[in-house]
């Protein structure tokens, strides 16, 4: 199998959710509106017709740089990239060849490995075409939305870091909050390059492109089928073509589109009508203080309260991460916001300041099982999650669950009912004593429950095998006192108390 | 000009303007004119005049606007097939700012298709005269804007220059041409040519007239990111001179625009004049002109000094390398996909593209076109569009240096008189040859004013050039008045 050795290039493009359109004020937000309902005159291409450069695509793009560790650069420019489509109305694309806004800069997968960020670019979006038969129908809706490119090294070597990669882009562009990334509509889309060369050989091979993949599953897809494609190639002693390749996730497959020598030339050139965007040093360091932490932050905040697989999946919920931060700020306030936090990792003297153990990991450790495995199993779980139970609410259940106030099963309801409606504003207490599910720890209180049970007849055979040494009927014993206690009884406590009775 | 007022209404003003473009029809000046609309618009001014209301420093004033500039009056045909029927619905900023000021709309006037040619010949509706001299050229582009200002049709008419476009027509006709600083007055809603060379200017008859609608037009858009912050109307200085600012990019300018720099006021001004420019290529007549004019500046008691400029000999390869590259991509949005005309000669997608754009643009335009896609192509672009870029930023250096000297240039436009119709269009280097003189100022980005001077001995229209550092265009306006 690892006769070859696999390198991977990502391109990422990724659609910022401004208010308007990189050129144009007209809403940028097309979701659910009619075809063309969203196009201004500059997106229409009218002659005459000057792009007004959108400065919160340029916050985002300084913010999505900032949040892949990237540099930004302080002065970029705009190109003219040339080619004739009907979705394309200048018959140009505004993007940036020469001087992109974000520089080099790298991200981490979740099993630690780096991917180093070549650079990002802005751009803007094409139309949508829609093919019927004869005829072809033209929305310009999108055409004009700001993109960024993601251009990665090609530090990736198998399927699961390719998909892995995507996936953690997508964390974190969604974390710092430059695109609403929903891929099923295309606001996040990759092009995956592909080369297979022999196990240590110096050269790289000859790569495949592999456009428009707008899935996780089908990037790992794509990349499996074309190592399979080309080491069978390779195996023939045949050659594998530099060529674009299309991917079809009925068929699992990959089909050629269009060889290098048919590769067009985009003639770019200075986009005269945008003049160089100049950023301050003030600006960028502000707009790199008001990143909201990371996937990467959450993972070193909370390696030791979270199990890896159980952290994993909850990264991919934003609003579950930051709801464990404020729980985690009650306890012990996290000063180092990632930005310093980056700072100080380079920085020996104060490196280690996020480590330092909280005081109460079992807050965060109980409300992540919660989260993990009562939350996201429910099926209203997507709008669950905007409406998260409060800090108190989730503390004060933690803590009557380890006072043993609250079964598992209890603490699993109680939990439940933060979500409804009806009962959500409650107190923790309150919604647990309405649903009858405290139990009872006063061990005054427990043993008379005990003896009034000890002292009835239908327990004396009970009693008698526990004492012949047939442990098993322990539960038998305790069913009953449960039973005496209208279920309010703390299984454990009774059984202590029950063992301690029968053993004198 | 004469603007409307109690006693001189504006109906009257307008219904006299279309008088004459009847009378003139032949000249063939106009694509469009919009009689009624017009006469609807005077009524309206004079019922706010009567109102005793301030309409505007332009109150019923007729103007005419060459036929590249968007507005929902007519179509917008930039006298190109390929925009056949096409009617905007914006309006361009300037068109906006003259009509806020009580300015009549009239009309539309003749050009070369997408402002492509010097003699208003490579128009789809055919050559606009010149007004002098009905065998001859009107000039151009703006060839149609020029004739109807010097036959006074209107007493002024809007204009594009992205190589002389102004400045030449104004000079084969007799009257005043600016091409202000490169992004003085707002692009926006002007078919674009070439777009770091585009300048919005005017075609007058007295100086006066021009610093008028300077002072309305100039000024930041927020719809053309390469306007300046408004320089025109902060100095009321008279003849205020800057000092050379040698800023070299003129994109970035747009953004870093720092304060005014010093005025140095003076009583005697120094005018340079170009050797290179004083040479056999040049019309005998037009070298007498020049001369007279020098005369005329140092009994003023004005300093003449020489110039030697060896790098503008490239400005004109230079500028048909930029200029061709900036129009191929500035056209590729006439694809027949959204507006104006598209083939029925069409089987498939690549016929909508190919046939439209082979049967709606002129030869002019595609040989631009070829020309901007050849140099833009990949193994090209750096041996000619970025060699060009870097000689482009030697001429802006050479100017700078020239302004330490002078304070302002004083040249020929072009190097001949208004030449026949038919004499030049079917040789494109003999035409483009006529724009030697006035190309390097649109590479530069500097103002630079026609003014009248003489005529032949035939009567044929001369005129020439004073070209100012950048922002000095009121200075170029006042000097003129010195120059009658």
């Amino acid at each position: 199998m690892s006769k070859y050795e696999i390198t991977i290039g990502i391109e990422c493009h990724v659609q910022l959710a401004t208010k308007t359109k990189l050129f144009s004020e007209v809403d940028n937000d097309a979701r659910g509106k009619e075809p063309n309902s969203c196009v201004s005159p500059v997106d229409y291409a009218l002659p005459g017709m000057l792009p007004r450069l959108n400065a919160e695509a340029v916050r985002f793009a300084v913010r999505a740089g900032h949040a892949m560790n990237a540099e930004i650069n302080p002065i970029s420019r705009f190109d003219r990239k040339h080619y004739y489509y009907p979705d394309l109305p200048k018959g140009y694309q505004i993007s940036q060849l020469y001087q992109p806004i974000i520089g080099a800069g790298f991200i981490e997968l979740p099993d630690g490995t780096k991917v180093r960020i070549e650079h990002a670019h802005l751009e803007e979006d094409a139309g949508k075409l829609s093919h019927f038969g004869s005829y072809s129908l033209v929305d310009l809706n999108r055409a004009g939305t700001p993109l960024i490119e993601i251009v990665s090294m090609p530090d990736i070597h198998s399927a699961a870091h390719a998909r892995d990669y995507c996936k953690e882009l997508w964390r974190i562009m969604t974390y710092a909050g430059v695109t609403y990334g929903d891929l099923y509509n295309g606001n996040m889309r990759f092009d995956v390059n592909i080369s297979l060369a022999p196990e240590g050989a110096k050269e790289l091979g000859t790569r495949a492109e592999i456009k428009n993949l707008n899935s996780f599953r089908s990037v790992e897809r794509a990349v499996e089928y074309e190592y399979q494609r080309q080491s069978k190639l390779l195996d023939k002693g045949e050659k594998v073509k530099q060529e674009t390749r299309g991917w079809s996730d009925d068929t699992g497959k990959t089909t050629a589109q269009r060889s290098k020598e048919e590769a067009q030339d985009y003639r770019y050139m200075p986009e005269p009508d945008v003049p160089p965007i100049h950023l301050s040093d003030e600006y960028i360091a502000t707009e790199k203080s008001a990143l909201p932490l990371l996937p990467s932050d959450y993972r070193a905040r909370f390696a030791d309260a979270i199990p890896h697989d159980t952290l994993e999946i909850l990264l991919d919920y934003q609003p579950l991460m930051e709801k464990l931060g404020e729980l985690d700020d009650l306890n012990h306030p996290f000063e180092a916001r990632s930005q310093s936090r980056r700072e100080a990792a380079s920085d020996p003297a104060t490196a280690g300041v996020a480590s330092v153990p909280r005081k109460d990991v079992q807050i965060i450790s109980k409300v992540a099982n919660l989260f993990a495995s009562v939350l996201l199993a429910e099926e209203k779980s997507a709008e669950y999650l905007n409406d998260l139970p409060s800090v108190a609410q989730l503390r004060d259940l933690v803590k009557m669950n380890s006072d043993k106030e609250l079964s598992s099963t209890a603490t699993k309801e109680v939990f439940l009912k933060f979500f409804d409606p009806q009962m959500k504003t409650k107190s923790t207490k309150d919604i647990a004593k309405e649903l009858g599910v405290i139990q009872e720890n006063d061990t005054a209180a427990l043993e008379k429950i005990v003896d009034t049970v000890l002292a009835k007849p239908e327990t004396q055979k009970a009693q008698a095998d526990f004492k012949a040494g047939q442990d098993k009927v322990i539960g038998f014993l305790v069913g009953q006192v449960m039973k005496e206690s209208h279920g309010q009884a703390n299984p454990s406590a009774v059984q202590q108390i029950l063992r301690t009775k029968l053993s004198k | 000009m004469k603007i409307a007022d109690k006693n001189t209404t504006a109906v009257s003003l307008v219904e006299e303007a279309l008088k004459k473009a009847q009378k003139f029809a032949d000249y063939h000046v106009f694509n469009f004119l919009d009689n009624e609309n017009a006469l609807k618009k005077a009524a309206e001014i004079d019922k706010r005049i009567k109102k005793g209301e301030n309409v505007g420093r332009l109150a019923g004033v007729p103007f005419a606007i060459k036929d590249n500039f968007l507005a929902p009056v007519g179509s917008t045909t930039a006298s190109a097939h390929i925009l056949e029927g096409f009617v905007s619905p914006v309006t361009a900023t300037v068109i906006k700012k003259l009509e806020a000021e009580g300015a009549i709309l009239v009309g539309r006037t003749n050009l070369d298709a997408f402002a492509h040619g010097s003699s208003t010949e490579n128009s789809y509706y055919g050559p606009t005269l010149n007004s002098a001299d009905q065998t001859r050229v009107a000039g151009g582009s703006s060839g149609g804007s020029a004739v109807a200002v010097a036959l006074d049709i209107v007493p002024f008419a809007t204009g594009t220059d992205t190589g002389g476009s102004i400045r030449q027509p104004a000079a084969f006709n007799g009257i005043y041409g600016l091409k202000p600083t490169y992004g003085a007055v707002s692009r926006y809603g002007i078919v674009a040519m070439a777009s770091s060379t585009d300048s919005i200017g005017f075609l007058t008859r007295t100086p006066e007239d021009m610093d008028l609608l300077m002072s309305i037009c100039a000024g930041q858009d927020p719809y053309d990111m390469t306007t300046l912050p408004d320089f025109y109307n902060t100095n009321t200085d008279d003849l205020r001179y800057f000092a050379p600012d040698g800023e070299r990019n003129i994109a970035s300018e747009a953004r870093n625009d720092g304060p005014e720099r010093a005025c140095r006021k003076s009583s005697s001004i120094r005018v340079g004049a170009i050797k290179d420019f004083d040479n056999d290529t040049v019309h005998p007549e037009i070298r007498q002109a020049l001369k007279d004019k020098v005369e005329q500046l140092k009994q003023k008691g004005h300093e003449i000094i020489e110039l030697d400029m060896p790098m503008l000999k490239y400005a004109l390869a230079v500028y048909y390398i930029v200029v061709p590259a900036e129009i191929s991509s500035n056209l590729s949005r006439h694809d027949g996909v959204r507006y104006g005309f598209r083939s029925d000669k069409v089987k498939n997608l690549d016929d909508v593209y190919a046939n439209t754009r082979n049967e709606g643009f002129m030869a002019e335009n595609k040989r631009r076109i070829m020309i901007g896609n050849f140099v833009l192509s990949s193994g090209f672009y750096d041996a000619y569009y970025l060699k060009a870029q870097k000689v482009r930023t030697l001429i802006i250096e050479e100017y700078a240096k020239a302004f330490e000297k002078c304070d302002f240039i004083l040249t020929p436009v072009a190097p001949n008189p208004p030449f026949k119709l038919g004499e030049k269009v079917n040789d494109p280097v003999a035409m483009y040859l006529e724009d030697v003189m006035s190309t390097p100022i649109n590479l530069a980005g500097l103002p630079a004013l026609t003014i009248p001077a003489g005529t032949t001995k035939d009567n044929l229209p001369l005129g020439l050039q004073l070209i100012g550092p950048r922002r000095s265009d009121a200075n170029l306006i006042e000097l003129s008045k010195e120059l009658m």
